[in-house]
């Protein structure tokens, strides 16, 4: 039910941010659309804790900028690939533990990996990542294992037991 | 009118946007197959796509515009690994062989991550 209001609030500031324009016919239509999705989110039974993960809270946040940092670094590298004149890639198919419990937690963990340049998740079985790699560089699982600790830290709010 | 300051922060972004967007553009002409390819095009999405959105955020200053920015970029780092991967699987499960690199050490893959090398 909660979770139902917030979906609400959510969607109708969207809506305000969206649309720029304030006269109450508008604001009118804003409001009746967001309690319109609502109530087929609702029906779709959709509104749990995948369709609006707020008990994330902040949490995503703090992990975003450096997620940003890591695609950053990831794409200058990548770059670096294309235009050596010899493209050194080694392309390789491998697979990776994911130690998320949740399928939120994995989801983000496989969106991630895709979203840096150089590694793709064509796959996902239980716990097990099927991970495309431009090179052997990018598989020797540095990154990669920062990058699981720190969303398992976002799934569930603390970094032990691996 | 914009600060200068800000005009040279936005000029600035938005070359380095145009800068990842161009290659991309070459690395899908450059690689090999689609899986390779794949890594090229998305360079165009997070970093082409976020520079240039970052560029246009200092041209529109603090206004709902540069909410609006922020939304693009957001949707699109949603929606564009969901597409990459959806790609790749599709590619996989269509029986498209990944290009590999004839070289003497294939098996390096395994010693350096002690997984199965499929």
């Amino acid at each position: 039910m909660l979770r139902a209001f917030g979906l609400g609030a959510i969607l109708f500031i969207f809506w305000l941010l969206l649309s720029g324009h304030y006269t109450p016919m508008l604001i009118g239509f804003g409001l009746g659309s967001s309690v319109l999705v609502v109530y087929l989110a609702t029906r779709m039974d959709v509104v749990d804790h995948e369709g609006l993960p707020l008990q994330l809270g902040g949490r995503f946040w703090v992990y975003f900028p450096w997620l940003m940092k890591e695609i950053f670094i990831a794409n200058v590298k990548v770059a670096r690939i294309i235009l050596s004149p010899k493209l050194p890639i080694s392309p390789v198919v491998t697979h990776f533990r994911a130690s998320q419990e949740s399928d939120l937690g994995k989801a983000i963990y496989a969106n991630s990996i895709t979203l840096t340049p150089g590694t793709i998740t064509t796959g996902i079985q239980g716990q097990d990542l099927e991970i495309h790699a431009l090179t052997l560089k990018d598989i020797d699982g540095r990154e990669e294992d920062e990058m699981d600790l720190r969303v398992r830290w976002v799934e569930r709010g603390s970094k032990r037991d691996r | 009118m914009i600060d200068p300051v800000l005009d040279a922060l936005s000029w600035i972004s938005i070359l380095g946007g145009v800068f990842f967007m161009i290659v991309g553009a070459v690395g899908v002409v450059r690689m090999p197959d689609v899986y390779t390819r794949l890594h090229a095009a998305g360079m165009t999405d997070t970093m082409g796509a976020g520079l240039l959105l970052l560029g246009m955020c200092f041209q529109a200053g603090p206004t709902l515009v540069l909410v609006r920015l922020i939304l693009v970029y957001a949707f699109l780092l949603f929606t564009s690994p969901i597409g990459t991967h959806a790609l790749a699987s599709a590619a996989l499960s269509g029986g498209v062989e990944p290009y590999r690199v004839p070289v003497e050490d294939a098996g390096r893959a395994d010693s350096l991550r002690g997984g199965e090398n499929s």
